[in-house]
């Protein structure tokens, strides 16, 4: 009973160290704001996923279309606009880097 | 010491209440060291949690009575195999497990994706501690595992249908999964309330998604032969409803998986894909709640408890909850692309959806419907097994088609000529495979010949694919074939694991449709000399033997096999008298025959004080292949569950290019 009380309390001690650690380690920090994604990095971070979309999509209908997946009828069809999905993506990123900040601005 | 497991109990409620105000408050004020603090704190109840599970787990090797539940649910004389899986043969144990993967989750997906999706995981950590809380409030207020008694000189012991090897790894796997859905779940509320709906939260919790659905797969599979070696009814899936509670969230689980795939690649389906997610969580607390509340009789359902209402509440809760935020950001949601033709592999996969979803909610509403018959007329009304074929059937053919036409249609949109071409050889291949079948006489059941056909041509698509890809990757400059077929897989882990775990759905509907549409039964009571018919076997009642065991006595009656003037051995089948439990199970008798994945399958429904037995004999023809098609599920899983580099190096290189930390 003793013992299994102080494993108790030496547990909850334990724990409010960990959940107290942060103010421990910084009780007056510089900043204590999060570091949140600002409306650049947000609008960024959506162009890229959009590129890496474009070019995932023509990446696999390539390699289909060399399978033997995709047919040359719906091959041509499609690449067309890939192509220009792509390209779009790529000048949307490049005028977003040229108007708002530089690309890997955080560290 | 069961002080120390109450108390273990109640620092871990304290800290997931914690985590949950904190980090509540930690996000909407935009705190750093707050946030830290909750994750921290969602970290350490993960701790705290492992030293309640030990606690317990040592009270149960010491056959420590003094506990209550260990006194309810073991005795001196079981196996300490068993004695292990009392740990989650009971409610409170098993709730204790749930909490104890959850935490444990909650801390390794926190801790794995603070680093490049922080601003994500700030709203995620309340997400969880908020699950937590429900269930260390569970245990701590409702059915504490470590409540204590004047400790009797033995336990009651085990349910004897649950002393079988299988429950050592079924439930534990069935809960991984429930509770692994638990993380796409955190991660879609905490990307609706923060607003940050862009792919991370998909990314962070693809494979958990995946290893969820996967342990989810394989549990329900050893379940299932759980059933069919211990339960001893001849069967394999009754469509009882805690069964139908494991494959509802699977299902669920399933759908999004699919789905994903095309918001990843047209930016479509945002909220379909949200909506999916709380389904397959919400899906999974029905689950348990179905298993753990008592309310349906089940099989499964061991216990009568008190812990259905908050349960019931809960699920209420996370519903609404979960809606309202749905609503609230559906500007966010909308996407601007729109399915360009009906004949295009997204299309498929939207049919594909649907008719999981469908399936799902026949299901649904066959295990509620007693419940709302009861309510409503107060007479529970039970929909049989013909309602749930009926539904299989009607959703799971289409399904099973899909799955071969799904993969070789091209994206946005096909020409009807392509198709044409496309499908020219499995086409030709299921209709072959069908004229076959049917010259053979398995048109007795015209599902059956359809599920056949239907699965030659999914093989077929299958075959297809490893084949052109093969080719495609030696003519790219794979030294040789086999360097070619390993080069194919591992580039694309996700789509040829995929096939894989496709050709592990065929084989299962192979197997289902082979013992079911196609089994023979039969019945006799025999006195030792008698014999017995059926198909090409004969079975000849040989002895009766009684074995005294540890825990039980085995009574087992001998019957030699013979198929035409072969003598295949000697099938044993009868009855376990437990002396503890005061319960008495059915062992049955299986011969397997290893080419043709056949069982022969023998319950000794009665046994007569003059030594006849009362026999029922059944052939199951490929029932088999369902097991192994668990094996091919679990590769096929493990493929697509491998960590891509390739993928993470570009994941790092977008976040890179963001200005995102890529690390912690």
């Amino acid at each position: 009973m003793t013992l299994a009380l102080v494993l108790a309390a030496a547990l909850a001690v334990a724990c409010v160290v960990a959940v107290a650690l942060p103010f421990i380690r910084e009780p007056e920090p510089e900043s204590d704001s999060l570091d949140e994604l600002d409306e650049d990095e947000r609008r960024r971070l959506a162009l890229l996923e959009e590129r890496d979309r474009a070019l995932g999509a023509l990446k696999e209908l390539e390699f289909e279309h060399r399978t033997g997946t995709v047919s040359d009828e719906d091959y041509r069809a499609q690449l067309g606009p890939l192509r220009r999905d792509v390209a779009s993506a790529l000048q949307a990123l490049g005028r977003d880097g040229r108007e708002g900040r530089p690309t890997g601005g955080r560290t | 010491m069961p002080e120390l497991g109450r108390a273990a109990l109640l620092v871990t409620l304290g800290l997931s209440l914690y985590a949950l105000v904190a980090g509540a408050m930690a996000a909407h004020l935009g705190r750093r060291r707050l946030a830290r603090s909750a994750q921290n704190a969602l970290v350490a109840s993960f701790a705290t949690t492992v030293v309640g599970a030990a606690v317990l787990l040592a009270a149960l090797l010491r056959n420590d009575f003094s506990f209550t539940y260990v006194a309810r649910t073991t005795s001196e004389a079981l196996p300490t195999a068993y004695t292990i899986s009392a740990f989650w043969g009971g409610q409170e144990g098993s709730l204790l497990l749930w909490l104890l993967v959850l935490t444990g989750f909650g801390a390794a997906a926190v801790s794995l994706n603070r680093g490049w999706a922080r601003d994500l995981i700030v709203w995620v950590v309340p997400v969880f501690a908020a699950v937590s809380t429900f269930f260390a409030f569970l245990l701590v207020v409702v059915a504490s595992p470590f409540a204590t008694q004047a400790a009797p000189p033995d336990g009651a012991g085990m349910t004897p249908s649950l002393q079988n090897p299988y429950m050592l790894a079924h439930p534990p796997l069935l809960y991984l999964g429930y509770v692994g859905l638990t993380v796409p779940f955190a991660f879609a509320i905490g990307a609706l309330l923060s607003g940050k709906l862009d792919e991370r939260w998909l990314i962070a919790t693809r494979r958990w998604t995946l290893f969820a659905w996967a342990a989810l797969g394989v549990g329900q599979l050893l379940g299932s032969h759980w059933a069919y070696v211990e339960v001893g009814w001849g069967g394999y899936y009754a469509w009882d409803p805690v069964e139908n509670a494991a494959l509802m969230p699977w299902l669920a689980a399933t759908a999004f998986l699919h789905s994903v795939m095309i918001q990843e690649r047209r930016g479509m389906l945002k909220v379909w894909n949200v909506l999916l997610v709380l389904l397959a969580f919400s899906l999974s607390l029905f689950g348990t709640f179905l298993t753990r509340s008592g309310v349906v009789n089940s099989i499964h359902s061991f216990t009568q408890s008190s812990i259905g209402p908050w349960f019931l509440a809960f699920i209420a809760v996370v519903v609404a909850v979960s809606l309202g935020l749905v609503f609230w950001r559906l500007p966010q949601l909308r996407s601007p692309t729109r399915l360009e033709s009906p004949v295009s592999r997204e299309a498929a996969f939207l049919y594909n959806n649907l008719l999981l979803l469908a399936l799902t909610l026949a299901i649904f509403w066959g295990v509620v419907y007693p419940m709302v018959s009861e309510a409503l007329r107060g007479e529970a009304v039970v929909l049989g097994r013909s309602y749930y074929d009926f539904f299989l059937r009607a959703f799971g053919l289409p399904l099973l088609l899909l799955m071969g036409i799904g993969p070789l249609i091209a994206w946005r949109r096909a020409s009807l000529r392509s198709l044409g071409t496309t499908f020219r050889w499995p086409t030709g291949v299921a209709l072959a495979t069908g004229a076959v079948l049917l010259l053979l006489g398995a048109g007795s059941s015209v599902p059956g010949l359809v599920a056949y056909t239907f699965s030659a041509f999914v093989l077929a698509t299958i075959t297809l694919e490893f084949v052109r890809g093969t080719r495609a990757r030696k003519v790219l400059g794979a030294a040789s074939w086999p360097a070619a077929f390993g080069s194919l897989i591992s580039r694309n882990r996700r789509r040829y694991g995929g096939y894989i775990v496709h050709a592990a759905i065929v084989m299962l509907a192979i197997g289902v449709a082979g013992s079911s549409a196609f089994d023979t039964v039969t019945e006799a009571k025999l006195a030792r000399g008698d014999s017995v018919e059926i198909g090409d076997y004969t079975l000849v009642y040989r002895s009766l033997d009684e074995n005294v065991t540890a825990n039980a006595t085995e009574i087992r009656a001998s019957l030699a096999v013979r198929r035409g003037d072969r003598d295949l051995g000697v099938v044993r089948a009868g009855k376990n008298a437990y002396t503890v439990e005061d319960q008495v199970s059915n062992e049955v008798g299986i011969r397997t025959d290893r080419l043709t994945g056949e069982d022969l399958f023998v319950i000794a429904e009665q046994i007569d004080p003059d030594g006849s037995v009362y026999f029922r004999v059944f052939v199951k023809p490929l029932v088999n292949l369902i097991w192994l098609a668990g094996l091919v599920f679990l590769l096929g899983s493990l493929i697509t569950l491998w960590p891509d580099r390739r993928e993470q190096r570009r994941l790092v290189a977008r976040a890179a290019e963001a200005g995102i930390p890529a690390t912690p």
